[in-house]
């Protein structure tokens, strides 16, 4: 019992770490792809191509003044941002990132908890967090914020509709509400995964959950509750310092989360594309050297100056990560979680690419959409699916 | 552990409801409903019903919660004010109340003398496969009953809907 405690306490502070790093971090990838997008370099002052952009805005948002503006409802306004960021990074804690491990003697999973209504409990929470940005809207007594926050509300009820249907399908499949039972029965190789599984590949659903996440999220292109020129901000208008920090965090905290969700439901989770005696366990050590040889190679025909420095020191700590992921008694559980991440990674990509890509709906294009055209292709889906399972022998 | 944490949400549980009747705003009061929802939902995971707590979360808190705080939102309903109470709710309000209380414990007390105590946790069957099973083979005359009335509810929101246009 102590030793599950404190497994559980190393777990939750590992897990925390590498959250909030990523919240930083997911932030200066996003810039960098946009950037790129628009043919221009991105962050580039801050260290070395700008990786210590994240540490200084951090210390910009931290010192600066945290507004309390006198006219606001002061309960509400202060429990907001404290409810978004809650309810967006509780949901990680039911996140399985890979299969059991045994670290010094414990064997123990690659996840917080398992609960065994685990997409039940996502499904609740991400339900709460619309509270957070609903309120925020409200309490800030300001038409802008009130119209960012009512437009927010009725967009996540109205998408959260197709995303619960999308979600029922593979679940359907996979016959079960835990998130780790829901990868083990997608484990064998792509084929298996239940975006391309028979008896009815959840291509579609895959499809309308990845649409009604943006919406959930409010990404672009249904990022209408924060269009900068209808509504300044949307519903964190009168939000400054950490409080608006947080809704920023809680937003990509929702990201990966939609991400890991996607992930876990139609891609397999941490399950290799194809079976292990095929070589799918060189695979990462394969990507990270050609990344490492990449990076040497640029960096001995330099584009820019300061890259003859910068580019190799990169390339070789790419080498050693490749190195890494060849050394057998880590690989067990390092190359899992490699698949884990390169999946989600690739959907947090998408998310860039499209805010890139895509202008913004119109607002009664966006409601029209999800109520004549998602929810009913969602509902076939769940139909036809539901038949099909039914009728396998 | 089991006990104090029911007790710590029974508590929260009977506060908000207190609090939903006593706030003056609307949404103060919806916000302290959806606190008795979640409590409430505690206590059903206590009980060892994991899915009725989810879905109470999902249906009642984040589906119906939300649209009461967003309707509120869009009508800005504003603080109520609070009116002189009249004689006879300043005479009766309270003996009337402890009258009910004593009657609803004496009602208890018969229907249930000897309630053995809840065991937290001894109850398992609280499962999606229980209550799927449960509800499409026990319950399958009053659970069709009710999706018959909730689509009557449905198409009587749209007549009403359609009205003006008419």
């Amino acid at each position: 019992m102590d030793s599950f405690i404190v497994i559980s306490l190393i777990k939750v502070v590992v897990v925390f770490a590498v959250l909030m790093t990523t919240l930083a971090y997911l932030q200066w990838v996003e810039r960098k792809v946009i950037a790129h997008i628009q043919v221009r370099p991105g962050p580039y002052r801050v260290g070395p191509h700008g990786l210590l952009q994240p540490l200084a805005d951090v210390v910009k948002l931290i010192t600066k003044e945290d507004m309390l503006p006198p006219y606001v409802n002061k309960p509400l306004y202060l429990l907001a941002p404290f409810l978004a960021i809650t309810m967006s990074l509780l949901s990680i804690s039911v996140i399985p990132f890979g299969p059991e491990i045994e670290v010094a003697g414990h064997r123990t999973y690659m996840q917080l908890t398992d609960l065994n209504i685990g997409v039940l409990f996502v499904l609740a929470v991400s339900a709460m967090g619309v509270y957070g940005i609903a309120l925020a809207g409200w309490s800030s007594n300001n038409k802008y914020a009130l119209l960012g926050g009512l437009r927010s509300s009725a967009q996540m009820i109205s998408y959260e509709l197709p995303l619960s249907l999308a979600i029922a399908a593979p679940l359907l499949l996979s016959n079960t509400l835990s998130l780790r039972e829901l990868v083990n029965s997608q484990a064998g190789g792509i084929w298996h995964w239940n975006v391309l599984h028979g008896p009815f590949p959840q291509i579609f659903s895959f499809i309308i959950f990845l649409i009604a996440g943006f919406a959930e999220t409010n990404r672009v292109p249904f990022d209408l509750p924060e269009a900068e020129n209808e509504l300044v901000a949307g519903f964190h208008t009168e939000y400054s310092s950490m409080k608006f920090a947080s809704f920023f965090m809680a937003e990509y905290a929702n990201m990966i989360t939609v991400s890991c969700m996607a992930t876990l439901l139609f891609l397999g989770g941490w399950v290799a594309p194809w079976p292990a005696e095929y070589g799918s366990s060189f695979v990462p050590a394969a990507v990270f050297a050609f990344a490492g040889l990449m990076a040497l190679y640029h960096g001995a025909n330099p584009g820019r100056r300061r890259d003859r420095y910068t580019l190799p020191v990169f390339g070789v700590v790419f080498l050693i990560i490749a190195a890494i992921f060849l050394l057998p008694m880590v690989q067990s559980w390092l190359a899992p979680l490699f698949w884990f991440c390169a999946k989600t990674g690739g959907i947090l990509f998408t998310f860039m690419w499209i805010r890139g890509t895509l202008p913004r709906f119109r607002y009664d294009q966006l409601m029209g959409f999800t109520w004549k055209f998602l929810f009913p292709v969602a509902m076939v889906n769940l139909l036809v699916t539901g038949f099909l399972v039914a009728l396998r022998p | 552990m089991d006990v104090i944490l029911f007790l710590v949400f029974a508590v929260i549980a009977v506060v908000c409801a207190i609090n939903v009747v006593v706030q003056t705003h609307p949404i103060s009061s919806a916000i302290s409903l959806v606190g008795v929802m979640g409590s409430l939902a505690v206590l059903y995971l206590l009980l060892g019903a994991e899915f009725l707590a989810a879905a109470q979360v999902i249906v009642y808190a984040g589906a119906i919660m939300v649209l009461f705080v967003f309707v509120i939102m869009l009508l800005n309903a504003g603080a109520e004010t609070r009116k002189g109470r009249s004689l006879l709710v300043q005479l009766l309000g309270v003996p009337l109340l402890v009258a009910f209380l004593g009657l609803m414990a004496y009602f208890v007390q018969r229907l249930y003398p000897q309630s053995t105590s809840v065991h937290f946790g001894g109850f398992t069957k609280g499962g999606a496969k229980e209550i799927g099973r449960a509800l499409f083979t026990t319950y399958l005359l009053p659970f069709e009953v009710t999706s018959i009335l909730i689509l009557i509810a449905i198409v009587g929101a749209i007549v009403l809907a359609r009205k003006e246009g008419d």
